[in-house]
């Protein structure tokens, strides 16, 4: 076991909850109108609430547990029984099984909170409760197990997912499609987003889940060393890139720079970085980060009002399409040079880097789509997912928590 | 009396309060609102999207005088808030039929100042 990296793998953890709240909390927040603030904060809060337990309980046995014919973990680990303070070998030997679980769970816990972007303002918060539990459980447990568990068969098959463009943004994004899709638009949608109401929440939480991947991204080393600072460099740069990149797209296109731009264009460069960070070298990363914040402006602001779906924060947006492009960038742009466990992708001379990388990808879409599909009609049959209409026209922070959060008269 | 409401530039304000004062007119309500005029309003971007028609923000006052301050009121506003471009505002003079002080019960023209 080694001080260094434990500490390093502990601190990270506690960045990636950061993430969610309250990065995300804030950043989600910030984008809904004012009447519904609280209903996302309460959304992502619960989330780490319900998901760390579930982890605990079942979750990461089912994710990481003793392979089933590699599309499942066995169930010997409910309730962390052999999970301990000593090292499990097959994940790392430097530092406690605990610590590898506890940063798993930050996993488990941020990827149905990005989903919560697709169906803000009009979710019934119990039917919300009731399928994330469910999709947690039916959907990211197995994919965290075929890509990243001892013996999945995503990981046999040899794809690259550093830190998790399939399991995390991929498997949310496409879902909060589905999702945006099945619980149709907002009342008073008209193909253009509905002002935010609070943008420098938005900006504070942008900038805390810059702050907080860098336990996402260079956390997934798994340890202190030359790996994860270069996940760490790679991780920055291509943010950086993304944000500007995404800034000038607009300014070029709309006249005018804008700071939600810059932060969606961030954010969309730290999820297209995540599968490729630990693969690639600082000088593709900022390529890989110009190309998504095109890709997904492309697909925010002028794709998605011509379909007319109505996804209202940009979940599929920015993690559905930003995880798509990390996922083939990462085919592409890999090479053995940075990580000798990892492959080389097509630009180093291995085409089949490239046709494992997509075949995962559409898998991992097609798997995400019917479960979603599945979890939503059952949820929705025996509960209703939405809101009705006039506790939508409300709001859902008087209507599903009987609170405010801001008093407009003392 | 009559009440006499106007809708200002925000960064006139001060000036306008200052003339105000100048012709002892201390009493007044002052609220944030939003509007559009021959302007037309701002254009507002979100994630690539154009959003015309956005409203401007514009201070209003409302200011009951008794007849003999009527004037003065309107020329200190105006001299307060006048640029002579488009934007700086209207103001609207109307009948008050009665006007009551809280405090005492008195009534009228009394009760205004």
């Amino acid at each position: 076991m080694n001080s260094g990296d434990t500490a390093w793998v502990l601190t990270a953890s506690a960045l990636v909850l950061l993430m969610t709240i309250p990065g995300l909390a804030f950043f989600y927040g910030g984008l809904v109108r004012r009447k519904n603030v609280l209903s996302i904060l309460m959304q992502c809060f619960i989330i780490v609430c319900v998901v760390s337990l579930q982890w605990m309980l079942f979750g990461y046995s089912l994710a990481f547990g003793p392979d089933f014919h590699g599309i499942i973990g066995k169930l010997d680990w409910l309730g962390l029984a052999g999970v301990g303070s000593l090292p499990n070998p097959d994940y790392s030997k430097g530092i406690p099984h605990y610590a590898f679980m506890i940063f798993q769970a930050m996993f488990a816990i941020i990827t149905p909170a990005l989903i919560i972007g697709a169906y803000a303002e009009r979710v019934k918060f119990s039917a919300f409760l009731v399928f994330t539990l469910l999709w947690t459980t039916f959907v990211y447990d197995p994919l965290a197990h075929w890509v990243w568990g001892v013996g999945g068969w995503m990981r046999n098959l040899g794809a690259l997912d550093f830190a998790g463009g399939i399991v995390v943004h991929v498997s949310s994004g496409i879902s909060a499609l589905v999702l945006a899709l099945l619980l149709g638009k907002r009342i008073g949608y008209n193909h253009r987003p509905i002002r935010p109401h609070n943008l420098p929440f938005t900006v504070l939480g942008a900038a805390l889940l810059w702050f907080g991947w860098f336990g996402f991204n260079a956390g997934s080393a798994l340890a202190a060393d030359g790996l994860a600072a270069n996940a760490f460099v790679t991780t920055h740069m291509a943010t950086a890139a993304a944000g500007l990149t995404w800034a000038l797209v607009e300014w070029w296109h709309n006249g005018t720079p804008t700071i939600l731009g810059a932060a969606t264009g961030a954010v969309a460069g730290l999820v297209a970085v995540t599968p490729a960070c630990g693969f690639v070298n600082p000088m593709n990363a900022m390529f890989i980060g110009m190309i998504v914040a095109v890709v997904c402006y492309l697909a925010v602001a002028i794709i998605k009002s011509k379909l007319g779906y109505d996804d209202s924060l940009d979940a599929f947006g920015v993690h559905g399409v930003g995880g798509t492009v990390g996922t083939i960038a990462t085919g592409l742009f890999a090479e053995k040079a940075v990580n000798a466990a990892g492959a080389n992708g097509l630009f180093f001379g291995n085409a089949h880097q490239l046709y494992v990388q997509s075949l995962s990808l559409l898998v991992a879409v097609g798997f995400a789509v019917i479960m979603t599909f599945i979890i939503f009609k059952i949820v929705d049959a025996i509960m209703g997912m939405r809101v009705e209409e006039h506790n939508e026209i409300v709001g859902l922070d008087l209507t599903q928590q009987s609170e405010a959060a801001y008093t407009v008269i003392e | 009396m009559k009440l006499i409401i106007a809708i200002i530039q925000p960064h006139k304000l001060e000036a306008v309060k200052r003339e105000l004062e100048a012709v002892d007119v201390n009493l007044m309500t002052v609220s944030n609102v939003l509007g559009q005029g021959r302007q037309k309003g701002v254009t507002e971007i979100y994630r690539g999207a154009k959003e015309a028609g956005g409203l401007l923000n514009k201070i209003r006052l409302d200011i009951a005088v008794n007849e003999d301050f009527v004037e003065p009121t309107i020329k200190a506003i105006t001299k307060g808030s006048h640029t002579g471009s488009v934007g700086d505002g209207k103001i609207f003079v109307v009948e008050l039929a009665e006007c009551i002080r809280i405090s005492s019960g008195e009534r009228g023209g009394v009760a205004i100042g």
